[in-house]
């Protein structure tokens, strides 16, 4: 029972991660109309950026959690409006491969300078214990890494569903020629909504560095279950893709008691399920797919 | 346009006989290659999670032996050229087999060096047969190259899972650690791993409680449930075989669950400098392991690691030290040979017996093509005992080369003739 238990923990752990890559693909796409496929890239280089601030600056874990999701997010917005702004009228098969290509081009970037191996991170110094929990102990770390994703996504539940900003947002996503004709200026949060979603993809790096190998290959093998995530919930819902997110991370880690080979196929068959049974996911509209 | 062909057959002709002529009359131990140079093929991974502890700086590490064996031996110690070819398989058997077919077949290579990752490293042993060429594995593990699929051609050089588990499974075991959990990374390498450790560990008198695969490639990079579950078997001792990038992910989240504190210790199956230093030197401070060389054993061993650093900025793991050393004890032989022709280059290899900076106390065993040679018993220092970057590890024993060896009844390698 312990055992079962703690597994859910670690289904939750899991879950922390897939829901902040795919709040911020979701919000990204919500928005842009865009897939953004370098997500898993920055999703990297967020945890890069936690250990060149520790290796060069001597900046720990705490000021890392705020500084790297800010100047990943900054650069974010450079890219958007460099090169992603170019092809928002062309077919979104452009900017899928724009950002496929940028993913292959920032990962043996970072290879080319650090190698594949993998740098050490270590966690913080307060969270670097564990919590007996019954027979076994459990890493504060990773309970810190479940409390800290759920205040975020409520966090960016209750900006974009409660305030102003989030009412222009989701009003851009549904229907922007009306919101337009209103008289709010979408374009303008464009730039911002991106910077915001990439935010969130180094937020998730920061919080890996100290639990996973930081090599550049880290986010292209977490991006595609991010992936299925966002298609579980639905494409460009905010509630749907944190749902999805702890839910797959749950039921992954549940399969993995039968065999640990399943932790790795229960996230596609879930979304083949979902697709079957509800095409937009289990919280999107048909609408937001066009 | 008559007198044009038989020009260029005059010019031909007086080529060939001025060609055959240099390169014919094998004057002070020069060699007679057969197609005028030796072209040697590295494949290994350039790109994925074994990139790092061979890849390109293997490459360079068998430049390096091509360098040095002509300033040893003159420009022209070989009768002619030495070039060197590169591809990256990717870590896929298909790749790897169509690579080394065309390195034999359009570029002439006389020989095909390194092949990281089992799976691709066995697909090469079966073209090396066909072909009728040289292959000298170094930084694959699995033992079916010296068993079922041993051949001709074929020969393993650095080391196997078998020398892995008599080092590492029958040491920790005999320290004491009794019952263990193994966790394995589910192809080809992790199985033969698996199956190589269990039967150590039983022979030491140990137990194994369990064993589970986890997928390879691990793409979520989690072993948490691999991991909770040891600490509800409660082993003496987690035996993790994973390899690379897999094992950072490994070693991390045991730290992180304090397994340790839980009287788990952590068994490593395979490490290399470079997964150290990936880790921290601390993460891993005290794990005993197997390897066959280290950079900093010895005197000649450091000259080779202060070149190899100069030249690449880092120290060599002992996938590079072992393709430099099997490039230059290929080009003796051939020196022994006179000549590159593949059964004339086997027949000197077999049954030779040699030590150089990586192997000592070699001894290259005909009936299965095995380079037997000793292994050492390495444990990771902690950070404050280290003197500079990538001094890591200290010897703390040495195998003897014929125990480090599977013996030749377990081989089961048939060698034709």
């Amino acid at each position: 029972m312990d055992y079962i238990a703690l597994q859910l923990f670690n289904g939750l752990v899991n879950g922390s991660f897939y829901a902040l890559l795919s709040l911020g693909l979701a919000v990204i796409f919500g928005v842009l109309r865009v897939v953004n496929f370098a997500h898993g890239a920055l999703y990297m280089l967020g945890a890069f950026a936690a250990y060149l601030l520790l290796q060069d600056f001597g900046v720990g874990f705490w000021p890392a959690l705020v500084l790297a999701p800010i100047g990943i997010g900054i650069a974010g917005m450079i890219l958007e409006r460099l090169l992603i702004r170019r092809l928002y009228g062309l077919d979104p098969l452009y900017n899928f491969l724009l950002t496929f290509g940028l993913t292959l081009m920032i990962q043996d970037g970072v290879r080319l300078r650090y190698g594949l191996q993998g740098q050490p991170y270590p966690a913080p110094a307060e969270l670097a214990g564990s919590i007996s929990a019954g027979l076994v102990a459990y890493p504060t770390y990773r309970l810190f890494v479940i409390a800290f994703s759920i205040v975020v996504c409520v966090a960016v539940w209750y900006l974009i569903e409660r305030t102003r900003v989030g009412m222009i947002v989701r009003a851009a996503t549904e229907r922007p020629e009306l919101t337009r004709a209103l008289g709010i200026n979408v374009d303008r949060w464009v730039t911002p909504v991106f910077g915001f979603g990439v935010a969130l993809a180094a937020l998730g790096g920061v919080l890996a560095a100290p639990m996973r190998n930081v090599s550049p290959l880290m986010g292209s093998e977490l991006i595609i279950f991010a992936f299925a995530v966002v298609v579980i919930g639905g494409m460009g819902s905010i509630a749907g893709a944190v749902v999805a997110g702890f839910l797959v991370g749950v039921l992954a880690s549940l399969a993995a008691i039968f065999n640990p080979a399943l932790e790795n196929v229960v996230a596609f068959a879930l979304m083949a399920i979902v697709l079957l049974v509800r095409p937009a996911g289990l919280f999107g509209s048909l609408e937001a797919r066009s | 346009m008559k007198r044009t062909i038989a020009g260029s057959l005059v010019a031909l002709l007086l080529a060939a006989a001025c060609g055959g002529g240099t390169g014919g009359a094998p004057s002070g131990g020069t060699a007679k290659l057969t197609d005028g140079k030796l072209v040697i093929a590295v494949i290994n991974d350039q790109s994925g999670v074994y990139a790092d502890l061979s890849g390109k700086n293997a490459v360079e590490a068998v430049k390096m032996a091509v360098e040095d064996f002509k300033a040893k031996y003159g420009d022209n110690a070989l009768g002619g050229s030495v070039e060197v070819l590169t591809a990256d398989h990717q870590n896929k058997a298909d790749v790897a087999q169509q690579k080394a077919q065309e390195f034999y077949e359009r570029s002439n290579a006389d020989l095909i060096l390194d092949v990281p990752t089992s799976s691709a490293a066995l697909a090469i042993a079966d073209v090396a047969k066909t072909q009728q060429k040289l292959y000298i594995n170094v930084a694959a593990a699995t033992t079916d190259l010296t068993g079922k699929s041993c051949n001709k051609y074929t020969f393993h050089y650095a080391y196997d899972t078998y020398m892995l588990a008599q080092g590492t499974g029958i040491t920790v075991t005999q320290q004491g650690g009794k019952s263990w959990y193994i966790i394995y990374p589910n192809y080809a390498f992790g199985q033969d791993m698996e199956k190589s450790f269990r039967q150590a560990v039983i022979a030491a008198g140990g137990t194994v409680i369990q064993s589970d695969g986890s997928p390879f490639p691990n793409t979520t990079g989690d072993f948490s449930s691999l991991l909770l579950k040891a600490g509800q078997l409660k082993p003496q001792v987690l035996g993790a075989m994973q390899a690379g990038g897999d094992l950072v992910n490994v070693v991390k989240q045991y730290n992180e669950f304090k397994l340790k504190d839980q009287n788990i210790k952590l068994a490593v199956g395979l490490l290399f400098d470079t997964d150290i230093t990936a880790l921290g030197q601390d993460a891993l401070a005290g794990t005993v392991y197997t390897t066959p060389w280290l950079w900093n054993m010895d005197e000649q061993s450091k000259t080779f690691a202060d070149k190899f650093l100069k030249r690449t900025g880092i120290r060599p793991t002992f996938a590079h030290a072992g393709n430099y050393s099997a490039a230059w004890q290929y080009m003796e032989a051939i020196r022994r040979a006179g000549s590159d022709e593949a059964d004339a280059v086997v027949k000197q290899l077999e049954g030779y017996k040699f030590s150089d900076f990586f192997i000592r106390n070699g001894f290259v065993r005909p009936e299965d093509h095995w380079v037997q040679h000793d292994a050492l018993i390495a444990q990771v220092k902690p950070k404050s005992e280290s003197k500079e970057t990538f001094d890591y590890s200290k010897v703390v024993s040495t195998i003897a080369a014929e125990k480090a060896s599977r013996p030749l009844a377990e081989a089961g390698c048939s060698m034709p003739k």
